[in-house]
Protein backbone atom coordinates (compact mmCIF):
# COMPACT_ATOMS: atom_id res chain seq x y z
CA UNK A 1 0.00 0.00 0.00
CA UNK A 2 2.74 2.36 0.89
CA UNK A 3 5.71 2.85 -2.07
CA UNK A 4 8.36 4.28 0.26
CA UNK A 5 9.12 4.95 4.13
CA UNK A 6 8.43 8.84 3.09
CA UNK A 7 4.92 8.01 1.44
CA UNK A 8 4.15 6.46 4.66
CA UNK A 9 5.49 9.19 6.67
CA UNK A 10 3.49 11.80 4.79
CA UNK A 11 0.00 9.88 5.39
CA UNK A 12 -1.00 11.28 2.14
CA UNK A 13 -0.72 14.76 3.68
CA UNK A 14 -2.24 13.95 6.72
CA UNK A 15 1.04 13.55 8.49
CA UNK A 16 0.65 16.24 11.40
CA UNK A 17 -2.58 15.16 12.16
CA UNK A 18 -2.01 11.71 11.96
CA UNK A 19 1.52 11.33 13.75
CA UNK A 20 0.53 14.09 16.32
CA UNK A 21 -2.49 12.10 17.37
CA UNK A 22 -0.87 8.96 17.63
CA UNK A 23 2.55 10.92 19.09
CA UNK A 24 0.31 12.57 21.75
CA UNK A 25 -1.00 8.97 22.48
CA UNK A 26 2.42 7.64 22.92
CA UNK A 27 4.12 10.71 25.01
CA UNK A 28 0.78 10.01 27.16
CA UNK A 29 0.74 6.28 27.66
CA UNK A 30 4.71 6.56 28.21
CA UNK A 31 4.62 9.12 30.63
CA UNK A 32 1.68 7.83 32.51
CA UNK A 33 3.52 4.49 32.54
CA UNK A 34 7.03 5.84 33.85
CA UNK A 35 4.92 7.81 36.79
CA UNK A 36 3.24 4.73 38.23
CA UNK A 37 6.19 2.75 37.94
CA UNK A 38 8.63 5.77 39.92
CA UNK A 39 5.63 5.66 42.17
CA UNK A 40 5.36 1.50 42.74
CA UNK A 41 9.80 2.03 42.63
CA UNK A 42 9.21 4.80 45.88
CA UNK A 43 6.69 2.87 48.04
CA UNK A 44 8.72 0.05 47.70
CA UNK A 45 12.26 1.54 49.02
CA UNK A 46 10.00 3.15 51.97
CA UNK A 47 8.52 0.51 53.05
CA UNK A 48 12.14 -1.81 52.42
CA UNK A 49 13.89 0.78 54.58
CA UNK A 50 11.06 0.26 57.34
CA UNK A 51 10.96 -3.47 57.12
CA UNK A 52 14.61 -3.14 57.57
CA UNK A 53 14.32 -1.21 60.75
CA UNK A 54 11.48 -3.16 62.28
CA UNK A 55 13.61 -6.64 61.82
CA UNK A 56 16.70 -4.64 63.77
CA UNK A 57 13.77 -3.38 66.23
CA UNK A 58 13.09 -6.96 66.87
CA UNK A 59 9.32 -5.31 66.79
CA UNK A 60 7.26 -5.01 64.40
CA UNK A 61 7.00 -0.28 63.88
CA UNK A 62 5.71 1.27 66.73
CA UNK B 1 -43.05 16.69 58.71
CA UNK B 2 -44.68 19.02 56.62
CA UNK B 3 -44.89 21.15 60.23
CA UNK B 4 -41.24 20.52 60.86
CA UNK B 5 -40.02 21.19 57.29
CA UNK B 6 -41.59 24.43 57.58
CA UNK B 7 -40.17 25.42 61.14
CA UNK B 8 -36.62 24.53 59.70
CA UNK B 9 -37.52 27.02 56.66
CA UNK B 10 -38.95 29.62 58.76
CA UNK B 11 -35.60 29.86 61.10
CA UNK B 12 -33.44 29.11 58.39
CA UNK B 13 -34.97 32.27 56.25
CA UNK B 14 -35.31 34.39 59.36
CA UNK B 15 -31.03 33.92 60.31
CA UNK B 16 -30.64 35.00 56.21
CA UNK B 17 -32.81 37.89 56.85
CA UNK B 18 -31.26 39.25 60.01
CA UNK B 19 -27.77 38.55 57.84
CA UNK B 20 -29.34 41.24 55.43
CA UNK B 21 -25.28 41.91 54.33
CA UNK B 22 -25.52 38.26 52.37
CA UNK B 23 -28.63 38.79 50.33
CA UNK B 24 -27.21 42.04 49.14
CA UNK B 25 -23.75 40.63 48.29
CA UNK B 26 -25.02 37.91 46.10
CA UNK B 27 -27.71 40.34 44.46
CA UNK B 28 -25.12 42.81 43.78
CA UNK B 29 -22.59 40.08 42.41
CA UNK B 30 -25.31 39.37 40.02
CA UNK B 31 -25.83 43.18 38.48
CA UNK B 32 -22.23 43.55 38.54
CA UNK B 33 -21.69 40.18 36.31
CA UNK B 34 -24.23 40.99 34.28
CA UNK B 35 -22.91 44.72 33.88
CA UNK B 36 -19.37 42.90 32.92
CA UNK B 37 -21.05 42.00 29.84
CA UNK B 38 -21.58 45.32 28.03
CA UNK B 39 -18.38 46.42 29.54
CA UNK B 40 -16.47 43.71 27.54
CA UNK B 41 -18.10 43.27 24.80
CA UNK B 42 -19.43 46.80 24.04
CA UNK B 43 -22.46 48.17 24.06
CA UNK B 44 -24.37 48.02 20.74
CA UNK B 45 -27.83 46.53 21.17
CA UNK B 46 -27.97 43.95 18.72
CA UNK B 47 -24.68 41.79 19.80
CA UNK B 48 -26.19 42.15 23.55
CA UNK B 49 -29.44 40.86 22.49
CA UNK B 50 -28.21 37.96 20.80
CA UNK B 51 -26.24 37.34 24.34
CA UNK B 52 -28.87 38.23 27.07
CA UNK B 53 -30.02 34.69 27.31
CA UNK B 54 -26.93 33.62 28.11
CA UNK B 55 -25.23 36.22 29.93
CA UNK B 56 -28.41 36.20 32.84
CA UNK B 57 -28.46 32.74 33.29
CA UNK B 58 -24.28 32.66 33.51
CA UNK B 59 -24.99 35.31 35.82
CA UNK B 60 -27.24 33.55 38.12
CA UNK B 61 -25.26 30.50 38.15
CA UNK B 62 -22.30 32.15 39.32
CA UNK B 63 -24.63 34.18 41.97
CA UNK B 64 -26.22 30.74 43.05
CA UNK B 65 -22.93 28.81 43.34
CA UNK B 66 -21.18 31.50 45.44
CA UNK B 67 -24.01 31.98 47.58
CA UNK B 68 -24.11 28.81 48.27
CA UNK B 69 -20.21 28.07 49.20
CA UNK B 70 -21.17 28.50 53.14
CA UNK B 71 -24.54 26.51 53.12
CA UNK B 72 -23.74 23.93 55.72
CA UNK B 73 -20.43 25.74 57.05
CA UNK B 74 -21.50 27.44 60.43
CA UNK B 75 -24.52 24.64 61.00
CA UNK B 76 -21.17 22.53 60.85
CA UNK B 77 -18.73 24.36 62.81
CA UNK B 78 -21.26 24.81 65.62
CA UNK B 79 -22.78 21.48 66.25
CA UNK B 80 -26.25 22.47 64.99
CA UNK B 81 -25.72 20.01 61.95
CA UNK B 82 -25.10 17.39 64.07
CA UNK B 83 -28.24 17.56 66.26
CA UNK B 84 -30.52 17.88 63.24
CA UNK B 85 -29.13 14.64 61.80
CA UNK B 86 -29.41 12.65 65.49
CA UNK B 87 -33.07 14.24 65.63
CA UNK B 88 -35.99 12.10 64.72
CA UNK B 89 -36.92 13.57 61.03
CA UNK B 90 -34.84 12.41 58.11
CA UNK B 91 -31.44 14.13 57.96
CA UNK B 92 -33.13 14.73 53.65
CA UNK B 93 -35.88 16.84 54.66
CA UNK B 94 -33.55 19.09 56.85
CA UNK B 95 -31.53 19.67 53.74
CA UNK B 96 -34.45 20.42 51.55
CA UNK B 97 -35.85 22.46 54.19
CA UNK B 98 -32.46 24.24 54.38
CA UNK B 99 -32.25 24.80 50.61
CA UNK B 100 -35.58 25.92 50.03
CA UNK B 101 -35.08 28.75 53.02
CA UNK B 102 -31.61 29.59 51.23
CA UNK B 103 -33.39 29.74 47.49
CA UNK B 104 -36.60 31.92 48.98
CA UNK B 105 -34.09 34.40 50.34
CA UNK B 106 -30.80 33.97 48.03
CA UNK B 107 -32.52 32.79 44.81
CA UNK B 108 -36.24 34.55 44.57
CA UNK B 109 -34.74 37.97 44.47
CA UNK B 110 -32.76 36.84 40.87
CA UNK B 111 -35.82 35.42 39.81
CA UNK B 112 -37.45 38.73 40.46
CA UNK B 113 -34.87 41.12 39.34
CA UNK B 114 -34.30 39.30 36.43
CA UNK B 115 -36.63 40.79 34.61
CA UNK B 116 -35.19 44.10 34.44
CA UNK B 117 -31.47 43.06 33.84
CA UNK B 118 -32.73 41.10 30.92
CA UNK B 119 -34.31 44.51 29.90
CA UNK B 120 -30.98 46.30 29.73
CA UNK B 121 -29.85 43.99 27.78
CA UNK B 122 -32.15 44.40 25.30
CA UNK B 123 -34.91 41.75 25.61
CA UNK B 124 -38.56 42.47 25.18
CA UNK B 125 -41.81 41.74 26.12
CA UNK B 126 -42.52 38.15 26.47
CA UNK B 127 -39.23 37.21 26.37
CA UNK B 128 -38.62 38.50 29.81
CA UNK B 129 -41.42 36.77 30.88
CA UNK B 130 -39.74 33.22 29.52
CA UNK B 131 -36.62 34.47 31.28
CA UNK B 132 -37.76 35.08 34.71
CA UNK B 133 -40.09 31.99 34.56
CA UNK B 134 -37.41 29.88 33.44
CA UNK B 135 -35.19 31.00 36.24
CA UNK B 136 -37.82 30.96 38.83
CA UNK B 137 -38.09 27.10 37.53
CA UNK B 138 -34.01 26.65 37.04
CA UNK B 139 -32.70 28.55 40.23
CA UNK B 140 -34.00 25.25 42.82
CA UNK B 141 -32.29 23.27 41.08
CA UNK B 142 -28.85 24.79 40.69
CA UNK B 143 -29.38 25.74 44.50
CA UNK B 144 -29.72 21.65 44.86
CA UNK B 145 -27.30 20.88 42.71
CA UNK B 146 -24.91 23.38 44.69
CA UNK B 147 -26.15 22.28 47.95
CA UNK B 148 -24.39 18.91 47.15
CA UNK B 149 -20.70 20.58 46.67
CA UNK B 150 -20.88 22.76 49.31
CA UNK B 151 -21.76 19.74 51.47
CA UNK B 152 -19.26 17.90 49.82
CA UNK B 153 -16.69 20.31 50.25
CA UNK B 154 -17.59 20.79 54.14
CA UNK B 155 -14.20 20.43 56.43
CA UNK B 156 -11.98 20.07 53.11
CA UNK B 157 -8.77 22.37 52.19
CA UNK B 158 -9.84 25.03 49.32
CA UNK B 159 -13.52 25.11 49.36
CA UNK B 160 -14.66 27.48 47.01
CA UNK B 161 -12.61 26.83 43.88
CA UNK B 162 -13.11 22.91 44.62
CA UNK B 163 -17.13 23.40 44.67
CA UNK B 164 -16.89 25.23 41.24
CA UNK B 165 -14.96 22.33 39.97
CA UNK B 166 -17.47 20.03 41.31
CA UNK B 167 -20.41 21.43 40.70
CA UNK B 168 -20.18 23.80 37.42
CA UNK B 169 -20.22 20.57 35.47
CA UNK B 170 -23.61 19.33 36.83
CA UNK B 171 -24.63 22.93 36.34
CA UNK B 172 -24.81 22.51 32.22
CA UNK B 173 -28.16 20.71 31.50
CA UNK B 174 -29.98 23.49 33.54
CA UNK B 175 -28.06 26.30 31.90
CA UNK B 176 -28.89 24.87 28.27
CA UNK B 177 -32.47 24.58 29.10
CA UNK B 178 -32.68 27.89 30.85
CA UNK B 179 -30.93 29.81 28.21
CA UNK B 180 -32.27 28.07 25.51
CA UNK B 181 -36.24 28.65 26.34
CA UNK B 182 -35.38 32.30 26.21
CA UNK B 183 -33.64 32.03 22.90
CA UNK B 184 -36.60 30.27 21.89
CA UNK B 185 -38.71 32.54 22.50
CA UNK B 186 -36.49 35.36 20.68
CA UNK B 187 -37.03 33.56 17.36
CA UNK B 188 -40.56 33.39 18.43
CA UNK B 189 -40.45 29.13 18.49
CA UNK B 190 -42.02 26.97 20.99
CA UNK B 191 -39.76 27.27 24.39
CA UNK B 192 -42.64 25.38 25.99
CA UNK B 193 -40.62 22.33 25.46
CA UNK B 194 -37.64 23.76 27.46
CA UNK B 195 -40.03 25.11 30.04
CA UNK B 196 -41.51 21.74 29.93
CA UNK B 197 -38.20 19.80 30.66
CA UNK B 198 -36.70 21.98 33.31
CA UNK B 199 -39.99 21.57 35.15
CA UNK B 200 -39.60 17.92 34.53
CA UNK B 201 -35.70 18.81 36.41
CA UNK B 202 -37.17 20.01 39.27
CA UNK B 203 -39.68 17.80 39.70
CA UNK B 204 -37.19 14.86 39.64
CA UNK B 205 -34.51 17.17 41.66
CA UNK B 206 -36.48 18.09 45.32
CA UNK B 207 -37.36 14.13 45.75
CA UNK B 208 -33.93 12.94 45.18
CA UNK B 209 -31.20 15.53 45.21
CA UNK B 210 -31.88 16.26 49.24
CA UNK B 211 -30.88 12.41 49.79
CA UNK B 212 -27.60 13.00 48.22
CA UNK B 213 -27.15 15.51 49.95
CA UNK B 214 -28.14 13.78 53.29
CA UNK B 215 -25.34 11.66 52.26
CA UNK B 216 -22.54 14.03 51.79
CA UNK B 217 -23.49 15.54 55.33
CA UNK B 218 -23.79 12.20 56.88
CA UNK B 219 -19.68 11.91 55.41
CA UNK B 220 -19.04 15.45 56.55
CA UNK B 221 -20.79 14.33 60.25
CA UNK B 222 -18.67 11.01 60.72
CA UNK C 1 -22.57 -11.40 55.78
CA UNK C 2 -23.73 -13.77 53.20
CA UNK C 3 -21.01 -11.95 50.80
CA UNK C 4 -18.47 -13.74 52.53
CA UNK C 5 -19.50 -16.85 50.77
CA UNK C 6 -18.52 -15.02 47.47
CA UNK C 7 -15.27 -16.17 46.02
CA UNK C 8 -14.14 -13.03 44.16
CA UNK C 9 -14.38 -11.20 47.62
CA UNK C 10 -11.50 -13.12 48.39
CA UNK C 11 -9.50 -10.17 47.18
CA UNK C 12 -11.44 -7.39 49.23
CA UNK C 13 -8.28 -8.18 51.57
CA UNK C 14 -5.69 -6.20 50.66
CA UNK C 15 -2.60 -9.03 50.60
CA UNK C 16 -4.47 -11.33 48.63
CA UNK C 17 -5.37 -8.50 45.82
CA UNK C 18 -1.67 -7.47 45.77
CA UNK C 19 -0.98 -11.29 45.19
CA UNK C 20 -3.23 -11.35 42.10
CA UNK C 21 -1.95 -8.15 40.93
CA UNK C 22 1.37 -8.74 41.31
CA UNK C 23 0.54 -12.14 38.97
CA UNK C 24 -1.73 -10.75 36.17
CA UNK C 25 0.04 -7.47 35.41
CA UNK C 26 2.88 -9.00 33.88
CA UNK C 27 0.15 -10.70 31.68
CA UNK C 28 -1.59 -8.36 30.69
CA UNK C 29 1.30 -6.26 29.67
CA UNK C 30 2.30 -8.33 27.53
CA UNK C 31 -0.77 -9.04 26.17
CA UNK C 32 -1.51 -4.84 25.69
CA UNK C 33 1.80 -5.00 23.83
CA UNK C 34 0.78 -7.57 21.26
CA UNK C 35 -2.50 -6.10 20.59
CA UNK C 36 -0.75 -2.84 20.47
CA UNK C 37 1.41 -4.32 17.43
CA UNK C 38 -1.60 -6.05 15.84
CA UNK C 39 -3.69 -3.31 16.08
CA UNK C 40 -0.81 -1.04 14.51
CA UNK C 41 -0.33 -3.61 11.98
CA UNK C 42 -3.47 -3.92 10.91
CA UNK C 43 -4.45 0.11 10.88
CA UNK C 44 -1.30 1.00 9.48
CA UNK C 45 -0.60 -1.72 6.25
CA UNK C 46 -3.92 -3.82 5.80
CA UNK C 47 -6.54 -1.28 6.00
CA UNK C 48 -6.93 1.09 3.11
CA UNK C 49 -7.42 4.41 2.65
CA UNK C 50 -10.54 5.51 3.46
CA UNK C 51 -12.23 6.69 -0.06
CA UNK C 52 -13.19 9.94 1.46
CA UNK C 53 -11.06 10.88 4.09
CA UNK C 54 -7.70 9.74 2.43
CA UNK C 55 -5.28 8.64 5.71
CA UNK C 56 -6.61 11.00 8.38
CA UNK C 57 -9.56 8.70 9.37
CA UNK C 58 -6.59 6.08 10.59
CA UNK C 59 -6.66 8.82 13.70
CA UNK C 60 -9.66 6.59 14.68
CA UNK C 61 -8.08 3.67 15.45
CA UNK C 62 -6.92 5.71 18.69
CA UNK C 63 -9.69 8.12 19.15
CA UNK C 64 -12.10 5.62 19.18
CA UNK C 65 -10.60 3.45 21.74
CA UNK C 66 -9.97 6.07 23.93
CA UNK C 67 -13.44 8.11 23.95
CA UNK C 68 -15.40 4.57 24.69
CA UNK C 69 -12.23 3.86 27.87
CA UNK C 70 -13.10 7.68 29.17
CA UNK C 71 -16.25 6.71 29.49
CA UNK C 72 -16.10 3.24 30.73
CA UNK C 73 -14.14 3.55 33.23
CA UNK C 74 -15.73 6.86 34.34
CA UNK C 75 -18.72 3.83 35.01
CA UNK C 76 -16.26 1.86 36.49
CA UNK C 77 -15.28 4.30 38.57
CA UNK C 78 -18.25 5.31 40.00
CA UNK C 79 -19.14 1.68 40.18
CA UNK C 80 -16.63 0.98 42.41
CA UNK C 81 -17.36 4.21 44.44
CA UNK C 82 -20.90 3.10 44.83
CA UNK C 83 -19.16 -0.84 46.12
CA UNK C 84 -17.37 1.42 48.95
CA UNK C 85 -20.25 3.65 49.86
CA UNK C 86 -22.41 0.43 50.20
CA UNK C 87 -20.17 -2.43 51.90
CA UNK C 88 -17.96 0.00 52.97
CA UNK C 89 -14.86 -2.05 51.04
CA UNK C 90 -11.47 -0.39 51.19
CA UNK C 91 -10.28 -2.14 48.44
CA UNK C 92 -12.75 -0.64 46.02
CA UNK C 93 -12.17 3.06 47.14
CA UNK C 94 -8.39 1.69 46.28
CA UNK C 95 -9.61 0.74 42.63
CA UNK C 96 -11.77 3.86 41.91
CA UNK C 97 -8.90 6.23 43.28
CA UNK C 98 -6.63 4.22 40.94
CA UNK C 99 -9.23 4.45 37.80
CA UNK C 100 -9.44 8.43 38.16
CA UNK C 101 -6.14 9.39 36.46
CA UNK C 102 -6.03 6.72 33.90
CA UNK C 103 -9.73 7.19 32.91
CA UNK C 104 -8.66 11.77 32.42
CA UNK C 105 -5.91 10.39 30.38
CA UNK C 106 -8.15 8.67 28.27
CA UNK C 107 -10.30 11.28 28.22
CA UNK C 108 -7.91 13.60 27.16
CA UNK C 109 -6.26 11.59 24.87
CA UNK C 110 -10.06 10.84 23.15
CA UNK C 111 -9.93 15.03 22.95
CA UNK C 112 -6.73 15.50 21.86
CA UNK C 113 -6.79 13.36 18.77
CA UNK C 114 -10.54 14.55 17.96
CA UNK C 115 -9.46 17.75 17.46
CA UNK C 116 -6.69 16.24 15.32
CA UNK C 117 -9.18 14.11 13.35
CA UNK C 118 -11.58 16.82 12.72
CA UNK C 119 -9.53 19.39 11.43
CA UNK C 120 -8.50 18.02 7.87
CA UNK C 121 -12.26 15.92 7.91
CA UNK C 122 -14.28 18.96 8.94
CA UNK C 123 -12.00 22.33 8.86
CA UNK C 124 -11.85 22.59 12.44
CA UNK C 125 -10.19 21.73 15.67
CA UNK C 126 -13.04 22.22 17.85
CA UNK C 127 -16.85 22.81 17.48
CA UNK C 128 -19.23 22.71 20.33
CA UNK C 129 -20.57 19.56 18.95
CA UNK C 130 -22.87 17.19 21.66
CA UNK C 131 -20.06 14.48 21.58
CA UNK C 132 -17.15 17.68 21.80
CA UNK C 133 -19.12 18.76 24.78
CA UNK C 134 -20.03 16.41 26.80
CA UNK C 135 -16.77 14.47 26.35
CA UNK C 136 -15.08 18.08 27.95
CA UNK C 137 -17.27 17.83 30.67
CA UNK C 138 -16.85 14.14 31.52
CA UNK C 139 -13.00 15.48 31.28
CA UNK C 140 -14.23 17.75 34.54
CA UNK C 141 -15.56 15.03 36.53
CA UNK C 142 -12.80 13.08 36.30
CA UNK C 143 -10.66 15.85 37.74
CA UNK C 144 -13.39 17.39 40.02
CA UNK C 145 -13.26 13.29 41.74
CA UNK C 146 -9.33 13.45 41.78
CA UNK C 147 -9.67 16.86 43.36
CA UNK C 148 -11.90 16.05 46.24
CA UNK C 149 -10.46 12.83 46.88
CA UNK C 150 -6.97 14.46 47.51
CA UNK C 151 -8.41 17.93 49.20
CA UNK C 152 -9.59 15.48 52.39
CA UNK C 153 -6.85 15.26 55.16
CA UNK C 154 -8.98 12.23 56.18
CA UNK C 155 -8.62 9.39 53.34
CA UNK C 156 -11.86 7.67 54.25
CA UNK C 157 -13.65 10.68 54.50
CA UNK C 158 -12.12 11.79 51.29
CA UNK C 159 -13.17 8.52 49.44
CA UNK C 160 -16.56 8.64 50.46
CA UNK C 161 -17.07 11.97 49.49
CA UNK C 162 -15.65 11.57 46.59
CA UNK C 163 -17.45 8.22 45.81
CA UNK C 164 -20.33 10.05 45.98
CA UNK C 165 -19.46 12.57 43.91
CA UNK C 166 -18.76 10.01 40.91
CA UNK C 167 -21.95 8.33 41.53
CA UNK C 168 -24.02 11.74 41.33
CA UNK C 169 -21.86 13.05 38.26
CA UNK C 170 -22.21 8.95 36.14
CA UNK C 171 -25.86 9.93 36.67
CA UNK C 172 -25.65 13.33 35.25
CA UNK C 173 -23.40 12.03 32.27
CA UNK C 174 -26.29 11.13 30.39
CA UNK C 175 -28.34 13.86 31.20
CA UNK C 176 -25.56 16.07 29.91
CA UNK C 177 -25.36 14.29 27.03
CA UNK C 178 -28.91 14.27 25.75
CA UNK C 179 -29.43 18.24 27.33
CA UNK C 180 -26.42 19.35 25.05
CA UNK C 181 -27.07 17.35 22.11
CA UNK C 182 -30.64 18.59 21.90
CA UNK C 183 -29.32 22.27 22.50
CA UNK C 184 -27.09 21.56 19.51
CA UNK C 185 -29.39 19.85 17.24
CA UNK C 186 -31.93 22.97 17.52
CA UNK C 187 -29.17 25.17 16.47
CA UNK C 188 -27.37 23.65 14.33
CA UNK C 189 -29.34 21.11 12.51
CA UNK C 190 -27.14 17.86 11.51
CA UNK C 191 -24.70 16.99 13.28
CA UNK C 192 -21.44 17.07 11.45
CA UNK C 193 -19.73 14.44 13.76
CA UNK C 194 -21.79 11.59 11.06
CA UNK C 195 -19.73 12.34 7.95
CA UNK C 196 -17.65 9.46 8.13
CA UNK C 197 -18.38 6.61 5.14
CA UNK C 198 -21.35 4.94 4.76
CA UNK C 199 -19.83 1.17 6.36
CA UNK C 200 -16.49 0.35 7.51
CA UNK C 201 -14.14 -2.05 5.57
CA UNK C 202 -13.59 -5.24 7.60
CA UNK C 203 -9.94 -4.51 7.82
CA UNK C 204 -10.95 -0.89 9.53
CA UNK C 205 -12.73 -2.49 11.74
CA UNK C 206 -10.26 -5.62 12.74
CA UNK C 207 -8.01 -2.42 13.63
CA UNK C 208 -10.03 -0.89 15.53
CA UNK C 209 -11.27 -4.28 17.64
CA UNK C 210 -7.42 -5.05 18.28
CA UNK C 211 -6.69 -1.32 19.53
CA UNK C 212 -9.89 -0.99 21.38
CA UNK C 213 -8.46 -4.22 23.67
CA UNK C 214 -5.01 -3.34 23.45
CA UNK C 215 -6.57 0.57 25.28
CA UNK C 216 -8.69 -1.96 27.88
CA UNK C 217 -5.83 -4.39 28.74
CA UNK C 218 -3.18 -1.20 28.75
CA UNK C 219 -5.63 0.55 31.39
CA UNK C 220 -6.32 -2.75 33.60
CA UNK C 221 -2.92 -2.91 34.21
CA UNK C 222 -1.84 0.67 34.77
CA UNK C 223 -4.77 0.43 37.18
CA UNK C 224 -3.80 -2.54 39.19
CA UNK C 225 -0.41 -1.39 39.14
CA UNK C 226 -1.54 2.21 40.88
CA UNK C 227 -3.33 0.01 43.08
CA UNK C 228 -0.76 -1.71 44.08
CA UNK C 229 1.09 0.86 44.91
CA UNK C 230 -1.61 2.89 46.80
CA UNK C 231 -2.39 -0.61 48.60
CA UNK C 232 1.31 -0.90 49.57
CA UNK C 233 1.40 2.64 50.82
CA UNK C 234 -1.67 2.46 52.78
CA UNK C 235 -0.75 -1.16 54.42
CA UNK C 236 3.21 0.35 54.91
CA UNK C 237 3.11 -0.62 58.51
CA UNK C 238 2.01 -3.88 58.05
CA UNK C 239 4.15 -6.58 58.10
CA UNK C 240 2.87 -8.41 55.14
CA UNK C 241 3.03 -5.04 52.95
CA UNK C 242 6.88 -4.69 53.97
CA UNK C 243 7.70 -7.97 52.61
CA UNK C 244 5.74 -7.91 49.70
CA UNK C 245 7.49 -4.90 48.59
CA UNK C 246 11.22 -6.67 49.16
CA UNK C 247 9.69 -9.17 47.09
CA UNK C 248 9.27 -12.23 49.27
CA UNK C 249 5.68 -12.36 50.83
CA UNK C 250 5.41 -15.70 52.24
CA UNK C 251 2.07 -17.38 52.45
CA UNK C 252 2.01 -17.70 55.91
CA UNK C 253 1.86 -13.59 56.32
CA UNK C 254 -0.44 -13.18 53.38
CA UNK C 255 -2.89 -15.69 55.21
CA UNK C 256 -2.22 -14.29 59.23
CA UNK C 257 -2.55 -10.44 57.14
CA UNK C 258 -6.20 -11.87 55.55
CA UNK C 259 -7.24 -13.05 58.84
CA UNK C 260 -6.62 -10.24 60.49
CA UNK C 261 -7.97 -8.18 58.15
CA UNK C 262 -11.24 -9.67 58.66
CA UNK C 263 -11.01 -9.09 62.48
CA UNK C 264 -10.89 -5.56 61.84
CA UNK C 265 -13.45 -5.21 59.43
CA UNK C 266 -15.59 -7.59 61.50
CA UNK C 267 -15.27 -5.15 64.83
CA UNK C 268 -15.31 -2.13 62.80
CA UNK C 269 -19.03 -2.98 61.78
CA UNK C 270 -20.43 -4.16 64.73
CA UNK C 271 -18.77 -1.02 66.04
CA UNK C 272 -20.27 1.19 63.36
CA UNK C 273 -23.79 0.51 64.09
CA UNK C 274 -23.48 1.80 67.81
Amino acid sequence: MWDSVGDFLAMGGHAPYVWGSFGMVAAVLLVEWLLVRSRRRRVQIVLQRQSRRSTANGSEGE
Amino acid sequence: MLRSLWTLIRRDVSLIVMRRQDVLTVVAFFILVITLFPLSIGPEPDKLRTLAPGGVWVAAALASLISLDRLFADDWRDGTLEQVALSPQPLAVAALAKVAAHWFSLGLPLVVLSPALGYSLGLEGAELLVLALSLLLGTPVLSLLGAVGAALTLGVRAGGALMALLILPLYAPVLILGAGAVSEAMFDSAYTAHLSLLGAMLAVAVPLVPVAIAGALRIALD
Amino acid sequence: MTARSIPWLKFTAPPNFYVLAERLTPWLWGVAALFLVAGLYVGFFVAPPDYQQGNSYRIMFIHVPAAWMGMFLYLLMALYGAIFLIWRIKMADVMARAIAPTGALMTFLSLWTGALWGAPTWGTYWVWDARLTSTLILLFLFLGYIALHAASDDREKGGRAASLLAIIGAVNVPIIYFSVEWWYNLHQGVSVMRADGPSMAPSMLAALLLMTVAFWVYSAAIVLRRAQSETLSREARKEWAQQAACGRLTRDTRERAVAQAQQENAVSESGGQA
